[in-house]
């Protein structure tokens, strides 16, 4: 089965579990996601495998760039009608502090949708949703 | 004892957990370019219709080649966090080719690293990404002396603070 019915399919029964499920980063770092009506909360449960810094221990940057970025094309393909994965254009992201080795959390706000691009800001933290351990601002091109 | 420049890159990539998990290696170290390399795997992939590797693969490979950069072109033992990264996406990887990273570091300030980064593909140097990032210097003596001596000492010693 192609991606593109699987996402079809996602979009139409509103489970989006079998989706993720397909996507082998997904797997790697060990995304999970719930979904509270139009809201999607995404949550990286602590893993060995995605540390970086052995002696604090904490959570390897890039895999928090990896969930945030993961996190916002999968925001966009739940909440938009959009056919295909959108392709992202740039990702700008900001450490604010150290994600430590424990389940981190991620929400997306997505800011303006044209129709050709659209302007995702990211938010992830882990104990206090107000003490952001990184923010990030994504641009994708939407599938025409 | 002096290490070369490639010693301390290797030796720094060796502690990250996660760049063993994707293979990284470094390919070659000089005091301010470094290429990385980040082979090609399934387990990487982000869009299975195509086999094109996850965009948070080349995250991971740009942080950590401009990391490594920063880190093993400073003349002590100091670990550097990222302050910020900002990525292009030029193009969409080739499946079943490795992706290497060019990070070079642009300006030593007393308490900021500016690095920069090309993420490309074959001999012909297919460009895929573009990145620049930025380190803050928190100072050598706020680097904890174990990981000092994982650097100094090479993969003889397990980081004894990780299991705290």
């Amino acid at each position: 089965m192609s991606f593109e019915t699987v996402l079809q399919q996602a979009q139409q029964s509103g489970n989006f579990q079998p989706l993720v499920d397909g996507i082998p980063y997904a797997n790697l770092i060990g995304l999970k996601f719930q979904r509270f009506g139009q809201d999607v909360l995404f949550h990286l449960p602590a893993n060995e495998n995605n540390i970086g810094n052995p002696i604090l221990p904490a959570i390897h940057g890039g895999v928090i760039g990896g969930f945030m970025e993961l996190a916002a094309s999968l925001h966009l393909m739940m909440t938009m009608d959009t056919a295909a994965l959108p392709k992202m254009i740039d990702f700008s992201l900001d450490y604010l502090r150290a994600g430590r080795h424990q389940d981190t959390f991620a929400e997306c706000q997505v800011w303006r949708q044209g129709s050709r691009v659209a302007n995702v800001a990211i938010t992830a933290w882990q104990t206090e949703r107000t003490s952001p351990i990184a923010t990030a601002r994504a641009h994708f091109l939407l599938a025409r | 004892m002096s290490l070369s420049v490639k010693t301390r890159a290797e030796r720094f990539l060796a502690t990250l957990r996660h760049c063993q998990v994707l293979g990284l290696t470094v390919e070659s170290a000089q005091d301010n370019v470094l290429i990385m390399r980040l082979p090609y795997s399934e387990q990487i992939v982000g869009n299975p219709v195509t086999g094109t590797v996850h965009g948070g693969s080349l995250t991971t490979l740009m942080d950590t080649a401009c990391g490594t950069a920063v880190f093993s072109s400073l003349p002590g033992f100091e670990l550097c966090p990222t302050l910020d990264l900002r990525m292009d996406y030029m193009k969409a990887a080739t499946p079943n080719r490795d992706l290497y990273a060019e990070a070079r570091v642009t300006r030593v300030a007393s308490s900021v690293v500016f690095t920069e980064c090309e993420v490309f593909q074959g001999e012909e140097r297919d460009l895929v990404a573009k990145c620049a990032a930025t380190f803050m210097r928190i100072g050598e003596n706020m680097t904890p002396p174990e990981f000092r001596a994982l650097i100094e000492l090479g993969s003889d010693v397990t980081p004894t603070g990780a299991a705290q």
